[in-house]
């Protein structure tokens, strides 16, 4: 019994990780090539939750096919709050972009319970359960957790295999060399916080559709994202996805053996342990 | 006044008739037109604003003085958080001049805003608020027009017995608040003095989505399942608890079961029960079973209720619908009985009050525990499969309501 128990917990953990993972992709990434905290991490990955919504309900778009469409609109919307906000201050101290990114934050949070209001949306989408043995869980889970590996291994694949990917590495390593190499770092940089907040808003996206939400339901997951960066190595997208399964793992495992109101105790004295023991992350920093 | 007396004398008119002004009384609340309440919240509002509607169409109430009372509802959004209530609340009164309370939907809201209403000596009536804790802390002008919190889910645990005495082992997985808090204590209690064993007792944050952790901890062979909190987490916690395939005899969840959009959850809502504070086939509240129970009938019938509800908000009513009604309703009726409108009187009217109504019996503590429902009803209700396949909503419990037996959740 309690084997199965494990299983089970260990099961919708690891899946809700994968996507905690994506989530904190983006974060990361963002950190990582420009070393800018993204403060509207939390309300892109709300308006990925509603891009979806709004897709499904008003135009009947299957959820995933609707993921497609926030893609893109998130990756224009992050270029946009790059050139809009973080541009002018990407070479001003850390604070300056922090306090710019949380403008971006608010506005979008205002913006958002104005047209949307406080309340709970569900997106009525169920593609059953799938039994293995004595665990049980719902497809769209399975299928989250997959979208979240594929977006994992393309963005790899990406940055490791594509001239645009490379560029982003090489701004990333040392901005003024690769500007004196002849890429356009202002562009990189650009499509680099649209791909973060790409990243963001797909997670978001996926994760509506086995959770309610509500325009502030972004922000629970942006602190999820910043423990998991700090578990995997911030500015380390595989990283991210290890401290997302990290977390995962550990937000489905501490219930079996204690009241589920600790988790959130636990990991945040893993958080301290990790930023004490080793700053840099499980995998290290760049 | 005098002026108007003198000169009634005068010229030989009734003063009574002279005297017939017209007195507009306003009610100030705050709803939860936004956040996570805000479907309970915005079925209660429907409600009251029938009422009032109603009651103002019909001419108001009329004083033995001649006076004609109106009533206007003045209210704001509290965005269903309790740091927003008070600072309305103190507004509705100072600037908007509120001379009489509705509370918000939900115990925690409340509690807030009673404070604010004894402090300022204003009548308030709670509405959509259960917790019973409220009515511990010395109160005088709070009363309550709900069962309390501590009956809710006592009822589900006699059906339990009875659907099968042998059934012993339940779950609890409920709501961090107030009110689900004040709930559960009194289940546990209740249920361990009928011989059942609480196998599990977890609380969940206001706001959870995700359930997991706690279904996967619900031990195998449990009987019932009972919790929940309020509609957003409770009709997720139903939809999670399908979804994982969970076994039980019986699952009674709080709040959310009774109102009617419960439906959409399809398959995840059959066999479901709920504890509710009325619904609509409530058929033994009437003149007639006022009669038997010695008590005054007052208001509308109960078909009558529906009707007029379904007309002008194109809906079915809950019973947070007939709750935010019957909070104007006992407002009507003790301004009817006191002949004013003033604090102390019309206080003094709703202690003495013990009336039948469509929501049903209606009549408060006025001892250690003031304003504190001690006649009203819980039913349970229960989503079954109609004969065409439809989900319907069927009455289980108690005996004296019953329209359906209950069936098992899932075997």
């Amino acid at each position: 019994m309690v084997l199965n128990q494990l299983l089970a917990s260990l099961t919708d953990g690891l899946l809700l990780g994968f996507v905690y993972g994506l989530a904190a992709m983006g974060l990361s990434l963002i950190w990582g090539v420009m070393c800018v905290i993204n403060l509207a991490h939390g309300s892109v990955i709300a308006l990925g939750m509603f891009g979806t919504y709004l897709l499904f309900s008003q135009t009947a778009w299957n959820p995933y096919l609707a993921l497609l469409a926030v893609a893109v609109v998130g990756f224009l919307t992050g270029t946009a709050i790059y050139g809009a906000a973080v541009h002018r201050v990407i070479n001003a101290p850390h604070l300056s972009s922090l306090l710019a990114t949380f403008a971006v934050n608010m506005i979008f949070i205002g913006l958002g319970t104005a047209i949307f209001t406080t309340s709970p949306r569900n997106l009525d989408y169920s593609l059953g359960s799938l039994q293995i043995g004595a665990v049980i869980f719902p497809v769209t889970r399975l299928i989250a957790a997959m979208a979240a590996i594929l977006l994992t291994v393309a963005l790899y694949l990406f940055l490791f295999f594509s001239r645009p990917g490379k560029a982003i590495r090489a701004v990333a390593n040392n901005r003024t060399a690769a500007e004196l190499m002849g890429i356009p770092t202002s562009l990189v940089l650009a499509s680099s916080f649209g791909l973060g907040t790409m990243l963001a808003a797909v997670a978001g996206g996926l994760i509506a559709t086995f959770f309610p939400f509500t325009i502030l339901s972004g922000g629970p997951y942006e602190l999820k994202s910043f423990v998991i960066c700090v578990l995997g190595g911030l500015g380390n997208p595989l990283g991210a996805l290890l401290g997302g399964l990290l977390l995962g793992g550990l937000e489905g495992l501490i219930p079996t053996f204690m009241p589920v109101s600790w988790v959130p105790t636990v990991e945040f004295v893993l958080f301290v342990l990790v930023l004490v023991l080793r700053p840099t992350g499980l995998l290290g920093a760049r | 006044m005098v002026a108007l007396g003198v000169i009634s004398l005068i010229i030989g008119v009734d003063t009574a008739i002279v005297n017939a002004v017209e007195k507009n009384v306003v009610i100030g609340f705050t709803a939860s037109q936004t956040g996570k309440l805000n479907m309970e919240a915005m079925r209660q509002i429907n409600g009251l604003q029938l009422w009032m509607e109603q009651v103002n169409a019909a001419g108001g109430v009329k004083l033995p003085d001649g006076t004609v009372v109106k009533f206007t509802a003045k209210f704001y959004d509290d965005e269903s958080k309790k740091e927003r209530v008070q600072e309305l609340y103190t507004k509705l009164i100072n600037q908007d001049k509120a001379e009489f309370l509705i509370s918000p939907y939900s115990s925690g809201l409340a509690d807030a805003a009673a404070v604010i209403a004894q402090q300022y000596n204003k009548i308030m009536i709670t509405a959509g608020a259960a917790s019973d804790s409220t009515y511990k802390k010395g109160y005088t002008l709070v009363f309550q027009t709900y069962t309390p919190a501590s009956r809710y889910l006592t009822g589900a645990v006699d059906l339990l017995a009875q659907m099968d005495p042998k059934a012993k082992k339940i779950a609890i997985i409920h709501e961090k608040d107030k009110f689900s808090t004040d709930v559960v204590n009194a289940l546990r209690t209740y249920a361990e003095g009928k011989g059942c064993q609480v196998a599990l007792l977890e609380g969940y944050e206001s706001g959870t989505t995700d359930f997991a952790p706690f279904i996967n901890k619900i031990p195998a062979g449990v009987d019932a399942i009972l919790g929940g909190g309020h509609y957003a987490d409770t009709s997720t916690l139903a939809r999670q608890l399908h979804e994982k395939g969970v076994k039980a005899k019986m699952v009674a969840l709080l709040v959310a079961p009774p109102e009617p959009q419960f439906a959409e959850l399809g398959e995840a809502a059959l066999g479901v029960i709920g504890p509710s504070q009325w619904e609509p086939h409530t058929a033994a509240y009437n003149p007639a079973s006022a009669k038997k129970l010695n008590v005054e009938w007052f208001g509308i019938g109960v078909p009558e209720f529906i009707k007029a509800y379904q007309q002008r908000f194109k809906e079915d009513p809950s019973y947070h619908s007939a709750g935010g009604y019957v909070a104007g309703l006992l407002l009507q009726k003790a301004i009817l009985a006191s002949g004013s409108t003033t604090t102390d009187k019309v206080k003094a009217a709703l202690d003495a009050m013990d009336i039948l109504t469509f929501y049903g019996r209606i009549k408060f503590d006025t001892q250690k525990m003031h304003g504190l429902q001690i006649a009203h009803d819980m039913i349970y209700s229960q989503w079954q499969r109609h004969s065409e396949g439809k989900l319907v909503k069927k009455l289980v419990w108690p005996e004296a309501f019953k329209t359906a037996e209950a069936i098992l959740y899932r075997k």
